[in-house]
């Protein structure tokens, strides 16, 4: 077979796709057939490239041309010019918002700089639906190595050795959990992958699975052999369908190979995986509502002890594990236990995947080292606050983290430096906040999350979350009192230690983090009832300001309650108890005259 | 597809499968290999430019060299199609005209492999705006 002169990967995660990727792909195979060219240049859909920002995203090598924002009519232009003629087109390169320069590399842009993949590693590199390719890239080497050469204590001392922590937000060292499971005698065992990825802006899993399934496969099959099990379930949200797709795929093209199934590799050991389908529930990602969503019961948390290394799915020892720890299983295996070490801090080894969103030039996925600063991530990385605005906050670990401030920008990112900081790694959601976003609304918005996704099962969940709700909302209404912040307070520390499952045991932190690090702005809505970010409408104030108003009488034709009244050529006015404050009289005045207090 | 039965066959069929991405791997570190441009404007076609470089791509594979080779546009020696650019990592480029498949082999034998340059070499007479 004659080998391609020339590669064009195309990004099919799931945001390029929404954007056409696919539409760019067959434009790509329609015009290269045009011009007989099929035989010597190649077009792969491949995972996600992480910088969703810009996307879609077209890589062409072997000269590593990175081409953004593509669109499915820019295609010919590529072919033509690029491929024929072998001139780069300059107006779909990446411009370094700094330099205004045009980078024709991904090399030499400041998002790729500073990452390490390892659980990326083959996103954007390969076709997630092409076995061979995987296995081109060192795939399923780490679990022939196992089976054939390693005994499962070995392998789970390399874990161990290689600081390896649970990347789904607890931070559980991975090798101790597999050596439980281990020890705990039955004649059947499960390995199962936690794929239910619940914090709102958090994409990394999925994208994963999408990028590059059999990674995962691989590791859940060397736990299997580790821990005893000849099982394993993948355990993911109905909401995933490309992920779910292409792990089907990679499933069945494992079979195939002999990767999955009985007697793999000749070695004798058997092992095979399943999908097992979640509606979607936050708190399914939650080790023991998971193990009974996958038994068919509700999905709602029981106490621990016991565990599930000792009883979990269908009462059998059961190793839960994240869809990222699992993809840093086969590089630890094949590279070694001191070179994954060697990377991060002290007491967080590796790398760490983050979904960069909010206020961020750059959104996208990012796989940085741990220890990295938050600085590093915000401006050399992401690019820096949109529209130029000024940070304030980064809210990381979702619905159950908190807010790291300003002064947290030069601390190093690892598990428990963000614990100390008040906050969490969580899975790896970043959410960027500029001086625009009021942190009383981030808190509710999250409580209001918490709100929706709680069981109902315990009471402090159940009934205080809803309490600490309605606080926040008479707080962000307009009606709130000095006392309510320490209600806010007290609640919060009873539901943290009243609550059953890591969800309500968790889920007043982004009320008790923006508390501690935005007091004052909690104070200015309850005193002065003003709302420093401007965004809590309750207490907003519209006035017409009578010098500069022409009495246009744009402002009254607009507003939709009829609150404004006056006389054509002469001031309006704008009656309080009949505004809504919804803004439209400001946004419409063409005389600046709409004054917001 | 036959299952896969050892580990020896998994390495095995990982050797066969390396090459079909090994283009990609090399786009990552460039600067570390060798690189050759082949001028593929209408004149350099022409003149056999494609073959040139199918040769190239063919003949540097049989023979395991690591090497990217991509097309780029007219270098301007239009009376010496088909032209090359040769870049062995740390040293400077190399233009040779009327690069048919014999003078392509003695490249590969002579400066590729044993870094001796061949005959054929057009001095370069102009400077780029990165060399400014």
């Amino acid at each position: 077979m004659a080998e391609y002169n020339m590669h064009i990967l195309v990004c099919g995660g799931t945001g390029c796709k929404a954007s056409q990727s696919e539409l760019i792909k067959t434009n790509f195979t329609d015009k290269l057939n045009e011009y007989g060219l099929t035989d010597e240049i190649q077009v792969i859909l491949t995972g996600c490239f992480g910088f969703c920002e810009k996307g879609p995203i077209v890589k062409i090598l072997p000269d590593n041309t990175f081409y953004t924002q593509v669109t499915p009519e820019d295609v010919a232009e590529i072919v033509d010019e690029h491929l024929i003629k072998g001139r780069k087109v300059e107006r779909l390169l990446f411009i370094d918002p700094e330099t205004k320069e045009t980078v024709g590399d991904s090399k030499g842009m400041d998002f790729y700089k500073k990452q390490i993949r390892i659980a990326l590693r083959n996103c954007g590199f390969i076709n997630p639906e092409n076995i061979e390719e995987y296995i081109g890239r060192d795939g399923y080497a780490a679990l022939g190595t196992c089976l054939s050469e390693k005994s499962p204590e070995e392998v789970i001392k390399m874990i161990k050795d290689s600081g390896l922590r649970g990347r789904g937000g607890g931070g559980f060292p991975t090798g101790l959990k597999w050596e439980l499971t281990r020890k705990s005698v039955s004649n059947q065992k499960y390995v199962v992958c936690n794929a239910d990825e619940g914090d709102p802006g958090a994409f990394m899993d999925r994208s994963i699975l999408e990028g590059d399934p059999h990674s995962v496969l691989e590791a859940m099959a060397i736990c299997g052999y580790c821990i005893g099990a000849d099982n394993g379930l993948v355990y993911i949200r109905a909401e995933y369908p490309l992920a779910i797709e292409r792990l089907k795929i990679a499933i069945n093209q494992a079979r195939e190979y002999g990767l999955l199934g009985d007697d793999i590799l000749g070695t004798g050991f058997n092992f095979d995986v399943e999908i097992r389908y979640g509606a979607g529930a936050f708190v399914c990602g939650e080790e023991t509502a998971l193990i009974h969503s996958m038994e068919g019961k509700r999905g709602e948390p029981t106490v621990k002890p016991p565990f599930p290394a000792e009883k979990g799915y269908n009462g059998k020892p059961t190793n839960v594990n994240n869809v990222e720890t699992f993809a840093n299983i086969p590089v630890i295996i094949n590279k070694g236990a001191e070179w994954f070490a060697s990377i991060g801090t002290e007491k967080s080894k590796g790398t760490k995947v983050f979904a960069l969103a909010g206020k961020i030039n750059n959104v996208g996925l990012i796989e940085v080292p741990m220890g990295i600063t938050l600085r590093e991530i915000i401006y050399d990385i992401g690019g820096g606050i949109k529209d130029g605005r000024e940070f304030k906050a980064v809210q990381t670990g979702g619905p159950s983290g908190g807010c790291l401030t300003k002064s947290f920008l030069d601390t190093p990112i690892d598990y428990d430096n963000l614990v100390a900081a008040g906050s969490m790694m969580g899975s790896g959601g970043m959410i960027v906040l500029d001086d625009s976003d009021c942190m009383v609304a981030i808190a509710k918005f999250y409580l209001e999350f918490t709100l929706d996704e709680s069981c109902g099962k315990c009471t402090p969940c159940r009934i205080g979350n809803k309490r600490l709700h309605e606080i926040l909302e008479k707080i962000t209404g307009g009606n709130g009192e000095l006392e309510d912040l320490n209600r806010l307070r007290m609640l919060s520390n009873v539901i943290k230690d009243t609550s059953l499952c890591g969800l309500g045991q968790t889920s007043p932190n982004p009320v008790l983090s923006t508390l501690d690090n935005f007091y004052d702005e909690y104070l200015a809505h309850v005193t002065t009832h003003k709302c420093l970010a401007g965004q809590c409408k309750a207490l907003m104030h519209y006035s017409i300001d009578a010098e500069r108003c022409t009495g246009c009488t744009l402002c009254f034709r607009n507003c939709p309650v009829g609150a404004i009244s006056g006389e054509k050529r002469s001031p309006h006015y704008i009656d309080q108890s009949l505004c809504i404050k919804c803004g439209v009289c400001a946004a419409k005045c063409k005389f600046d005259a709409v004054l917001i207090a | 597809m036959n299952k896969i039965k050892s580990l020896a066959d998994l390495k095995k069929l990982q050797s066969e499968v390396q090459s079909k991405i090994k283009l990609r791997e090399n786009g990552d570190n460039p600067e570390n290999l060798i690189q050759i441009k082949v001028s593929m404007a209408t004149c350099g076609i022409a003149s056999g430019a494609k073959d040139t470089m199918n040769y190239l791509i063919e003949e540097l594979d049989q023979q395991g060299i690591d090497a990217i080779v991509t097309q780029t546009g007219c270098m301007g020696y239009c009376y010496a199609e088909p032209t090359i650019e040769l870049t062995v990592p740390g040293q400077p480029p190399v233009v040779y005209g009327f690069v048919n498949k014999t003078k392509a082999l003695e490249i590969i034998e002579k400066h590729i492999k044993l870094n001796e340059m061949v005959d054929g070499i057009i001095p370069v007479a102009y400077s780029t705006i990165d060399n400014h």
